[in-house]
């Protein structure tokens, strides 16, 4: 686990207390609200586990379950610009592997880590439905088709600024 | 019940009726058919099942069914026709079983579940002799976590998931859960922390079911080995009330068979130089704990509002644990009664050490507890005097019989002795101790007799035993009405936390003990691999013990009478406050100090 000890404002903590109510803290919508926290926090520190845990009357140790069993969710900040690399069949075939190792080798980090800098992080995805357009990369909301490991620098520069 | 509940079908060629419902495993149970399991556990006094489904050793076929089915997890259906025994489902059980050794580690002769391990029973009996690939399979390697109670060697997780569901479902501790996926899968705390610094109450329920050696006690029998030796040293024992009622079934005696005066005599072998019985401490707590409800009974009911009620129980330490833990903002509500273990070590290293004039540094004091919460207590700051513990080493009933038989003692046949004085004398109140129920039924004996100053004239509180999770009674001391509740299980026991956290409780006093049955039940008692009725034979056993001695009333104990004349001066004075009674903290925990 991460070692790095977060200090959660009041407005954050209210905001996590949010989506619990927002399920009524039903044990059942635990993933909805690790969902919808992630997608507020970018990632669920231990710090966050917590407050939910409390709020939901849930073992914290039931939630780190959760959050360990499914590999969309994750305990490390995401970069800024979180780039999704498809590994799906279809990318698969068409050479996604080797897509993979240019992001590696242009930003000097594995799947699952942050650049120094903050601003850009991999993950590996499992099919995005978008088969036609394989290999398939995602960075934030942007996705990008047919993509070969020459085109890696390119994508990269547009985020450059 | 109407017929078309029951459902007609055949398991291996015997025709069986049952209820709708009902799992192949249990209707071939019926006809004597012992379907293989691992990770599946009933309890059926206590209404617990661990049923994840997730072994598959007890496969079995069912004809017209293309996949062979988990029976522990199957309902019967009209007709069924079923094999737990053909080629297919052996096949199946030996290649489920090679796959679920194939990352175990294989150092059965020095792991500490030898012998008493149903994953090593299993391979026995399926004659496992070799695992196909085992060169190639890769193993796992997770920290060992060692606690001042529990040894957690995750290596050794068959992922059966049964402490999972003792510590969440009927404890509600919530200290351990499945985590990881695949290969990596364990049962952890929290962000994978060490159990010492988890919401873990060392209640020792995960290592009561564990199948294999993944969570032990941590043995202090070296330690124990060594004082003995040491010539320096003065070895005092106290063996706990559940010890007697469990002890003969690691020496192959039918459960529910009392061995005390042969666990005495073994003692004394052993060495030690005082046999004394924590049952004495028993009579001394209800002494003080008793003293302490008609306290606080007598001004609540004068008017005085700082007075609280119910008053709570406080020999269980998982059950301290539990309150400091998950309802810190309660701890003024147990009674600040030390337990019968730590009275006694107080007792022993002040009262008696003085009384044989020895110093409290040579006196070495050993417990043989059916707990693993007691190994925590003993090392908690409070119940030290200038560093040296009051209780130096808390072991097992497992522990002792390993002991004694590496003494190569054998209890069956061994001449029965008595216990030696002044603190081995105890009366049938401090034996009931034992069982759930038994401390309020002890503390109510008491209690009457010294609020209304008559005497009882049965001292059967039948009403206030049983195996229900809660119950309650109420007993009429001279008009006024006392209402007790029990609670056995953490479980339960937070169902009445709550009641009196919501200002909802009607009882004037409630016992807890954390175990199933209660301590007879303990985590450190030999193990009951899912037979739960071994747990009533244990409490007929206490009970039988109480019936058979001449006092059964605790401030009827001529040492404890002695014990305050000559030395405590009477229940709750100065003295007894500062050698019998304790504090408790606020131990909420930051779950960040990994």
């Amino acid at each position: 686990m991460s070692s790095v000890k977060i200090e959660l404002r009041k407005d954050q903590i209210e905001k996590i207390h949010g989506f619990c109510d927002e399920f009524n803290n039903e044990a059942g919508e635990l993933i909805n609200v690790l969902h919808k926290s992630q997608g507020e926090f970018g990632y669920l520190p231990a710090e966050i586990q917590e407050v939910i845990a409390e709020k939901m009357n849930i073992p914290v140790a039931k939630v780190y379950g959760v959050v360990t069993f499914y590999s969309f969710f994750t305990m490390k900040p995401r970069g800024r610009h979180p780039i999704s690399i498809c590994t799906g069949t279809a990318c698969y075939v068409r050479g996604a592997e080797n897509v993979l190792a240019e992001f590696k080798k242009q930003l000097g980090i594995e799947v699952g880590e942050t650049s120094e800098d903050g601003k850009f992080s991999l993950s590996c995805l499992r099919c995005v439905g978008a088969c036609g357009l394989a290999p398939v990369v995602q960075i934030g909301d942007k996705t990008y088709g047919r993509i070969a490991p020459d085109d890696v620098k390119e994508i990269l520069k547009e985020y450059e600024s | 019940m109407a017929k078309m509940d029951f459902i007609k079908l055949t398991i291996d060629g015997k025709i069986i009726e049952v209820a709708k419902g009902t799992t192949i495993y249990k209707a071939a149970k019926k006809l004597g058919i012992e379907i293989p399991i691992l990770c599946y556990m009933d309890l059926e006094n206590l209404n617990i099942e661990n049923k994840p489904g997730g072994c598959r050793i007890c496969s079995v076929e069912v004809e017209g069914r293309k996949n062979l089915a988990p029976s522990c997890s199957t309902d019967v259906a009209e007709g069924m026709l079923v094999k737990t025994n053909s080629v297919r489902v052996l096949n199946a059980r030996r290649t489920i079983m090679e796959l679920i050794l194939s990352d175990h580690p294989k150092d059965c002769l020095t792991c500490a579940k030898s012998g008493n391990c149903e994953l090593q029973d299993m391979a026995v009996k399926l004659g496992i002799r070799e695992i196909p690939g085992q060169e190639y399979a890769e193993m796992s390697t997770y920290r060992l976590d060692t606690s001042p109670s529990i040894i957690r060697d995750m290596d050794k997780c068959i992922m059966c998931r049964r402490c999972e569901t003792m510590c969440n479902d009927f404890q509600t501790v919530g200290a351990l859960h499945a985590v990881n996926r695949g290969f990596e899968a364990v049962v952890a705390p929290a962000f994978e922390m060490n159990l010492e610094h988890s919401s873990c109450t060392y209640c020792g329920q995960c290592v009561a079911v564990c199948p294999t050696g993944a969570l032990t006690e941590v043995d202090h029998t070296g330690k124990v080995i060594s004082a003995l030796s040491d010539p320096k040293k003065t070895v005092i024992v106290q063996t706990a009330p559940a010890v007697r009622a469990a002890l003969g079934e690691e020496f192959g005696l039918k459960p529910g068979t009392r061995v005390t005066g042969e666990m005495v005599t073994a003692l004394k072998n052993l060495g030690f130089d005082y046999v004394f019985d924590t049952d004495f401490a028993a009579d001394l707590t209800i002494m003080e704990e008793g003293t302490e409800l008609l306290d606080r009974l007598t001004k609540h009911l004068n008017g005085d509002k700082n007075v609280k009620l119910p008053i709570l129980t406080s020999c269980c330490p998982a059950w301290v644990n539990f309150f400091e833990y998950h309802f810190p903002d309660m701890k003024d509500i147990p009674s600040t009664a030390r337990s019968p273990q730590q009275m006694f070590g107080s007792i022993a290293k002040s009262y008696f050490a003085e009384k044989i004039g020895i110093k409290r540094e040579d006196m070495i004091v050993v417990s043989i507890m059916p707990c693993l919460a007691k190994k925590y207590e003993c090392q908690r700051d409070e119940f030290k005097v200038d560093g040296n513990p009051d209780v130096d080493y808390s072991i097992t009933t497992r522990e002792l019989a390993h002991l004694i038989k590496q003494a190569n003692m054998d209890l069956v046949g061994m001449e029965k002795s008595d216990f030696d004085q002044p603190l081995g004398e105890s009366t049938g109140a401090g034996v009931i101790f034992g069982a759930t129920g038994g401390v309020i039924e002890a503390a109510t004996r008491t209690a009457y007799e010294l609020y209304t100053g008559k005497s009882l004239e049965s001292v059967d509180f039948k009403q206030l035993r049983g195996m229900d999770g809660i119950r309650s009674g109420s007993v009429d001391f001279d008009g006024l009405e006392i209402k007790i509740g029990i609670a056995h299980g953490l479980g339960n026991a937070r169902k009445l936390l709550e009641e009196v956290k919501a200002g909802e409780s009607q009882y004037h006093a409630i016992e807890i003990m954390a175990c199933p049955g209660g301590c007879i039940g303990g985590g450190g008692q030999p193990l009951h691999h899912g037979d739960s009725s071994i747990l009533s034979a244990r409490t007929k056993a206490i009970y039988e013990e109480d019936e058979g001695k001449v006092l059964r009333k605790s401030h009827e104990n001529p040492y404890i009478i002695k014990l305050y004349e000559e030395f405590l001066d009477k229940p709750m004075s100065d003295k007894a406050h500062q050698l019998l009674h304790t504090h408790y903290f606020d131990k909420k925990k930051n779950t960040f100090e990994v």
